[in-house]
């Protein structure tokens, strides 16, 4: 499902971000990568998700090249195999919750209605759809994290990335997010998690990953 | 005061697209404001100051070389009241061989040996001064044009043929052509150049000429020109352009200001919170104010350099379209204009930002702080709600929504194209009056003129020259019916000119009979109608004004021995000072046509017909030759030069404006960009839903702009009008029809898309994972 191979990738006259990683993952694992602050961790997720290209090495997801994409084919990418889900929940203060979540449908061309029930179904399965007609800035932590996942699948990704996804939650609410990836987990989500959460990365990952420096700290991949 | 400098140079590099959008929109403003400034300086009396500049001659005077030698000419120099003096040039008048779409017109030859003196400083504008005695260099409106060409004169001893080397310009139109005084081995006499100290008015210089002449032998002044009837004529034929041309200065002006002061003003709004980030840091107002001031001037500077050069650039073919259409020399751009323009717009660009940053500064740090960090205010729900909901793909409903979430901003982008709109339907309303002004001037439409008045060809005659040829014969039945005949008239009229008396009214009018079908002519009515028989006429302003007539009056003309009583129905326009009477051929039968002018059908060569006309007519002597031409369409097209650099430079400018709300605005929400990206937004989405985001403030700018822009033309064309002492025609004002002022509610559509164009490529072009890191 998805195989990095060398993977270099530096910014300006700093130290490279990530430096030869080198890492694979089958259909339905789950890789929590984690390490402290400036390790690389989200600049791998950004690879993985075609916002960011390598320096070196390449990157497939799904058998796709992703590090040689124009910016349309990666935008293309991510609609059709990646769902993104951000720390600080990216949402769009000005629509509703349904239309948040309608929106990487409605982007790639799916009707209007389809995209509508769809969204439906899953603000109900994450049990916030009495909030669908609400806007972010009234919603707590925890449900705007829940309207991020459900933005994140509306188009039925193959691939689920999450970038600290409770970082910016306070208990309760992290503990409701590990426990829907949980469940994301068990329907056999392909998802890789950025996170410092140390019990997410261990009641979830199938195969976790420790970046130092932009480096991979060996074991690379343990089970 | 350095860490006032880091902070300048940092928000300088830090905000690189607005610090490029305030230095663009100084350059254009700059640039528009020299061409302005120098279009009103070389519209304020453009004849007395290139008379002023050339030391132009208060009297032109010609002395019979058989009566008056070379000395004594020189002598007269020396007359009481004259403070300078230039001459003895030789001269003679010669009709050179013509090209055979050409009027054989006869040309006064000066022998000069250097354009400069103290009198009558000749303007070279193209080439150089003849140096050799075959060489040749022509007056500006002189009808033989080109480098290079050889103009031969066979009424001169031994046929002389000079090469065209040059064209110059005598705001004193002292002679036609000039030569080496070698060249002119048997002049008819000798020109002399004299100004005067008192020289203001005719009975003053009739008293300077009155004592030149006592000066020397009886008969030796066979010719003399006043400055006075050279300005008579200057003004008359620019007069009219003159309040149009100025008016697009000021336009010009006006809109520099305010488009440099609205980018200013967003630029330094948009910088509230790191302006309050500084003021936590320990900056008072006073510094927050010095350091955005300097933020804005530091590019101002730099764009006002450029914008300097840029104009004095521009201003060199405009200001040579501008005196081509003045008649005067070219002139360059007055340093104190440049100065000006500089001091104005930078002392807009610190008044601006000086304000801006002052208000800024006074908020209170936490407020400044918050900007940008607090939730949305909720504006523009309701119109995201809506927009999620129209069919249609989302990126565009997400761009349409858009100015909604920020009215304050869209109002901005909305004045500016309103603006913008407002100016160009002005500038192309006024553009289409003064090219409407220019062709009514000549009221002449046809396309092929036949001259049976010969004396047509003495035009610009000066003392000395060979008598005027007499009428040619034939029946003006005998050559209608041979014009009617020949294939491709379309139609034709016959006119006949001559002077008439008013009964009870001193001196004398200008009267035009007209036979035929004349309402393709090219005659424009300032009120009432045309004539429509013997006994009606219509008059120009000068007319009625002398003869203290209006529509409606009867006049009792009297002309050729013959007393006809006429009602004026109509007032038809012409800005000559002139008095002139139209009146229907049967009037006064017994003129004889001095011309017919004849309308061709489309698509018909004018030269083969001409041709073939000649040759139909030669058994009655008549001359055939292609109307228009000459200056007339020279003005034209240097009007429309004009107009077009001018509108333009406007456009332009108003675009600017838009681009720089844009740019501010796609800075703001370059985050929410970056989110759709991560989403799976394509650059083509991300272009689409920047520009949609502009299409409503284009087009309510545009719907606003249209109407507002011809409400103003049609208030200022008739004042300018009237400045200009002229009552315009209404077809002059009514200018904009329906089709136009539709295509200009797209214009305003489109200065808003132009203008937004560079920013939706930057949105696009961004990187997703910095964007999405963006603040």
């Amino acid at each position: 499902m998805i195989e990095l191979e060398g993977v270099c990738r530096g910014y300006g006259a700093g130290p490279p971000a990530l430096q030869d990683v080198t890492l694979r993952l089958a259909r339905g694992e789950t890789l929590a990568v984690v390490g402290p602050s400036g390790s690389g961790k989200s600049t791998l997720i950004n690879l993985l998700a075609g916002l960011d290209r390598p320096d070196a090495g390449t990157v497939t997801v799904d058998g796709i090249r992703v590090d040689s994409l124009s910016e349309a084919a990666s935008a293309r990418y991510r609609r059709s195999r990646v769902g993104l889900v951000f720390q600080f929940f990216n949402l769009l203060d000005d629509l509703t919750v349904t239309d948040n979540v309608t929106l990487p449908a409605t982007l790639a061309g799916m009707a209007r209605t389809t995209a509508r029930r769809r969204a439906a179904e899953l603000l109900e399965r994450l049990g916030i759809n009495r909030l669908a007609q609400s806007y972010p800035g009234r919603l707590s932590g925890g449900e705007r994290q829940r309207v991020g996942v459900a933005r994140a699948l509306i188009n039925r990704p193959a691939l689920l990335l999450a970038d600290e996804p409770t970082g910016a939650l306070d208990s309760a609410a992290a503990a409701d997010v590990r426990g829907l990836f949980a469940d994301l987990h068990a329907e056999d989500q392909t998802i890789v998690l950025v996170t410092h959460d140390l019990t997410l990365a261990g009641t979830l990952a199938t195969h976790t990953v420790k970046l130092l420096d932009g480096r991979t700290v060996a074991p690379e991949v343990t089970e | 005061m350095s860490g006032l400098g880091q902070v300048v140079r940092s928000g300088i590099r830090r905000r690189r697209l607005t610090t490029v959008a305030v230095g663009l929109a100084v350059l254009m403003a700059v640039t528009a404001a020299v061409l302005g400034g120098s279009l009103l300086v070389a519209s304020s009396a453009p004849f007395a100051r290139a008379f002023a500049r050339q030391h132009g001659a208060h009297l032109t005077v010609q002395f019979d070389a058989t009566k008056l030698s070379p000395a004594q000419a020189a002598g007269t120099a020396r007359t009481t009241g004259i403070t300078a003096a230039a001459g003895p040039f030789p001269v003679v008048s010669a009709t050179p061989k013509a090209q055979p779409t050409q009027a054989p017109a006869p040309l006064t030859l000066v022998g000069r040996p250097d354009p400069d003196g103290a009198v009558d400083d000749v303007e070279v504008t193209n080439g150089r001064w003849p140096s050799k005695p075959d060489e040749i260099v022509l007056s500006g409106d002189a009808p033989y044009a080109r480098l290079g060409a050889v103009l031969r004169f066979p009424a001169l001893p031994g046929s002389p043929a000079f090469t065209v080397v040059g064209h110059a310009v005598s705001v004193s139109r002292t002679a036609d052509a000039w030569v080496t005084p070698d060249a002119l081995t048997a002049p008819a006499g000798y020109q002399m150049l004299y100004r005067f100290a008192d020289a203001g008015s005719d009975a003053q210089v009739a008293a300077d000429r009155g004592r030149i002449a006592a000066a020397t032998p009886a008969g030796a002044l066979t010719g003399s020109r006043s400055w006075l009837v050279v300005k008579h004529d200057a003004d008359q034929n620019t007069g009219v352009f003159v309040p149009f041309l100025a008016a697009f200065g000021i336009l010009g002006l006006v809109m520099s200001a305010l488009i440099v002061g609205t980018v200013v003003t967003g630029a330094i709004g948009a910088s509230i919170r790191r302006i309050g980030i500084l003021k936590a840091l320990g900056c008072t107002p006073a510094q927050v104010t010095r350091a955005y001031a300097g933020q804005a001037l530091l590019p101002a500077s730099a764009g006002a350099a450029l914008g300097v050069v840029a104009g004095n650039a521009l201003a060199v073919p405009v200001l040579a379209q501008t005196n081509s259409v003045y008649g005067t020399p070219s002139s360059g751009v007055a340093p104190w204009t440049d100065f000006l323009v500089v001091a104005g717009i930078l002392a807009v660009v610190a008044a601006t930002a000086i304000s801006s940053a002052w208000r800024a500064g006074r908020l209170r740090t936490v407020d400044a702080l918050a900007v940008g960090q607090r939730p949305t205010s909720g504006h523009g729900r309701v119109a995201a709600w809506i927009a999620a909901r129209v069919p249609g793909p989302q990126q565009l409903g997400l761009g349409l929504s858009r100015p909604f979430a920020r009215p304050a901003r869209a109002f901005g982008l909305l004045a500016a194209v309103t603006f913008g709109t407002v100016t160009v339907t002005f500038a192309l309303g006024l553009a289409a009056t003064t090219a409407d002004v220019a062709t009514a001037k000549n009221h002449d439409n046809a396309d092929v003129v036949v001259h049976a008045d010969l004396q047509f060809l003495g035009r610009g005659q000066k003392p000395g020259t060979s008598p005027r040829p007499a009428k040619a014969t034939g029946t003006s039945a005998q050559i209608g019916v041979a014009i009617t005949a020949q294939p491709g008239t379309r139609a034709y009229y016959a006119l006949a000119e001559t002077s008439v008396a008013v009964a009870g009214v001193s001196g004398t009018s200008d009267l035009y009979a007209f036979a035929g079908d004349t309402s393709w002519a090219g005659y424009q009515m300032v009120a009432g109608t045309w004539f429509h028989g013997p006994g009606e006429a219509v008059a120009v302003s000068t007319f009625l004004h002398e003869t203290g007539t209006r529509i409606g009056d009867t006049v009792t003309l009297q002309a050729q021995g013959q007393a006809v009583p006429v009602r004026i129905v109509g007032e038809v326009f012409d800005p000559h000072t002139t008095p002139e009477v139209l009146v229907d051929a049967a009037t006064f039968p017994q003129l004889t046509p001095d011309s017919y002018h004849i309308a061709l059908r489309s698509g018909v060569n004018t030269s083969a017909y001409t041709s073939r006309l000649q040759a139909a007519l030669r058994p009655y002597g008549l001359e055939v030759l292609p109307a228009g031409g000459g200056s007339h369409s020279g003005t034209l097209l240097a009007l429309n030069a004009l107009t077009g650099l001018l509108t333009l430079m406007l456009v332009v400018i108003a675009g600017l404006g838009v681009l720089n709300d844009v740019v501010l605005d796609t800075r703001d929400r370059i985050h929410d960009i970056g989110v759709c990206k991560a989403l799976g937004m394509t650059p083509r989405q991300t272009v689409a839903m920047v520009l949609t985001s502009v299409l409503p403030a284009g087009l309510a700018g545009g719907l606003l702009g249209v109407p507002a822009g011809f409400l103003l033309h049609a208030r200022i064309a008739p004042a300018m009008g009237h400045a200009a002492g002229l009552n315009l025609p209404t077809q002059a004002v009514n200018v904009l029809h329906r089709p136009e002022l539709s295509a200009l509610v797209i214009a305003g559509l489109l200065i808003a898309l132009l203008g937004a164009a560079l920013p939706a490529g930057w949105a696009a072009r961004t990187r997703t994972a910095t964007a999405l890191r963006t603040e």
